[in-house]
């Protein structure tokens, strides 16, 4: 059977681009959308009108492709603004990679933009209530990431401590990074006396609730090493959708990130100890263990320990969310895009005080629904390919 | 076949006082929730029946209520038939809720006008 590697190294990312992280007040979604996607053109050194492939999700425009193909004044060749939930931009770079490989496009912008802090004042979900869970009435989403929670501390032995690791962690990085929105110190026992929302998961074990946007651009390799920025290669991008509701996942301590991962690797040619830099989509604090231990890095109900040891801070083993995650960075809602924004600036060696040296391989991870869509991408520095 | 409409049916029954359920009698699959398809198998056949009500619950939380209102249970209990639902453990303080304890089904009013299935724990019943 194939592994799909067909596309390995095809296509890289030439642009990236944050803006407005943290508060923006005044700003709309689309505004701020827009102008990050405006400056990750500018840093790939083209223009808009060279684009012609728009991939997009805003918070409550479900159309939003056609509204910013309007806003730019362009007339791109394919817009996309389908969604899973925060790992949506993962199936763009998908589409994106195999329209540009088949020459039906050549730019592609994948942009995000939400005000949901400013704006809306609290978590904006796209997800429709199931008829079947509302008369329930969980806060969702964190119920059902503590359910699942509540499921590994079950049979792993997790424990709250390793939980709020994962955020003291992400904080640590956070410090190092000035566009993070929450900063200062955070000890276990800080974390642990924050107020419970949906028990085990307390505030600290919560992604922010911010404003924010980012933005990527890819092209074919052939056209990429031209441009202003070293090309980052796209060395393998996989998807896989297991269910919606929390209660239809088969057991809540293994996510679809084994098959996302595993496909994306075989894709890649490259294993877990190829890796440089992870950045992964932390809504809760329960998601960077799963990940960790569904993509491989360590085993399966040894995420916590291995985070509670310092393997994923500043100087640990294995770098994780340098940025400061979206716990501690910025999390507007559908954080997605922005592990990939992470993932290419340390590439870039971009990263400043937050730089792992030398960093040649990044895996990012998206997260769609309520550990419904996972999604992985793994890119390298130009030799790599 | 076509089944009746799986959503309505299954509330017009908790409405009449039954916990009822599809079940396939080709693959001898229980479904919830309700569907035109089971998932998986692909069954059609499904009639409704009545489970045994019966479960053990599998993952547990407590929503916290800014005081006076209340801290709530939500948890997703294992039927004995197999199928997994969100449900409420009431009976019982929230956070005295166990993964493994077993709960009975009982009907109660939910906050939309209409009934809703929750659970107890066996030995209360």
């Amino acid at each position: 059977m194939s592994v799909g590697n067909n596309l390995r190294g095809k296509t890289a990312f030439v642009g990236a681009a944050t803006f407005g992280c943290g508060e923006a007040p005044g700003y709309t979604a689309m505004e701020l959308a827009a102008e990050a996607g405006r400056l990750a053109v500018e840093d790939a050194g083209l223009s808009l009108s060279q684009i012609d492939g728009l991939f997009i999700c805003l918070p409550a425009d479900f159309l939003s492709g056609l509204s910013i193909a309007e806003y730019y004044g362009i007339r791109p060749k394919m817009t996309n603004n389908s969604r899973t939930g925060g790992s949506a931009f993962f199936g763009h770079v998908e589409w994106a990679a195999l329209a540009l490989d088949a020459g039906l496009i050549d730019y592609a912008l994948i942009v995000y933009g939400s005000n949901q802090r400013t704006g809306a004042g609290k978590l904006v979900s796209a997800q429709a209530p199931s008829v079947f869970e509302h008369p329930y009435r969980p806060n969702n989403p964190v119920a059902s990431y503590a359910l699942a929670a509540s499921r590994h501390m079950h049979v792993y032995g997790t424990t709250p401590e390793q939980l709020a690791s994962v955020a003291v962690s992400a904080r640590q990085w956070a410090n190092l990074n000035p566009e993070a929105f929450r900063q200062g110190p955070l000890s276990i026992d800080d974390a642990l006396s924050t107020r419970l929302i949906a028990d085990p998961l307390r505030v600290a074990d919560c992604c922010l609730v911010t404003d924010g946007a980012a933005a990527v651009v890819m092209t074919r390799a052939d056209r990429a090493k031209d441009l202003r920025k070293p090309p980052i290669s796209l060395l393998g991008v996989a998807s896989a959708t297991w269910h919606s509701e929390i209660s239809q996942l088969d057991d809540l301590t293994v996510t679809a990130a084994t098959e996302s991962g595993a496909r994306a690797f075989a894709q890649a040619g490259l294993t877990v100890a190829d890796v440089d830099v992870v950045n992964v989509y932390d809504a809760f604090t329960i998601n960077t263990i799963l990940f960790l231990e569904d993509l491989g890095f360590c085993r399966k109900g040894e995420g916590g320990p291995f985070i509670a040891s310092g393997a994923i801070s500043p100087g640990g083993t294995l770098p994780v969310n340098t940025n400061g995650g979206g716990l501690s960075f910025c999390h507007p809602g559908m954080y997605g895009l922005f592990t990939m924004v992470e993932s290419i600036r340390q590439l870039r060696n971009e990263a400043g005080a937050r730089q792992i040296a030398g960093a040649e391989i990044a895996l990012a991870h998206g997260n769609g629904g309520t550990l419904s869509s996972q999604a992985t991408c793994l890119m390298g520095v130009a030799h790599t390919v | 076949m076509t089944q009746e409409a799986p959503t309505a049916t299954y509330f017009r029954h908790l409405t009449e006082g039954r916990f009822m359920l599809q079940h396939s009698p080709s693959t001898d699959e229980w479904v919830y929730y309700p569907r035109m398809i089971a998932p998986k198998t692909g069954a059609t056949d499904m009639e409704w029946a009545a489970p045994s009500g019966l479960g053990t619950v599998y993952a547990t939380t407590v929503k916290r209520m800014r005081p006076p209102a209340a801290d709530v249970n939500i948890a997703i209990v294992e039927l004995d038939e197999g199928p997994r639902m969100m449900t409420h453990v009431q009976g019982i303080a929230p956070e005295a809720v166990r993964i493994g304890m077993r709960v009975r089904a009982c009907i109660v009013d939910g906050p939309d006008d209409a009934k809703i299935l929750v659970f107890e724990p066996e030995t209360a019943a």
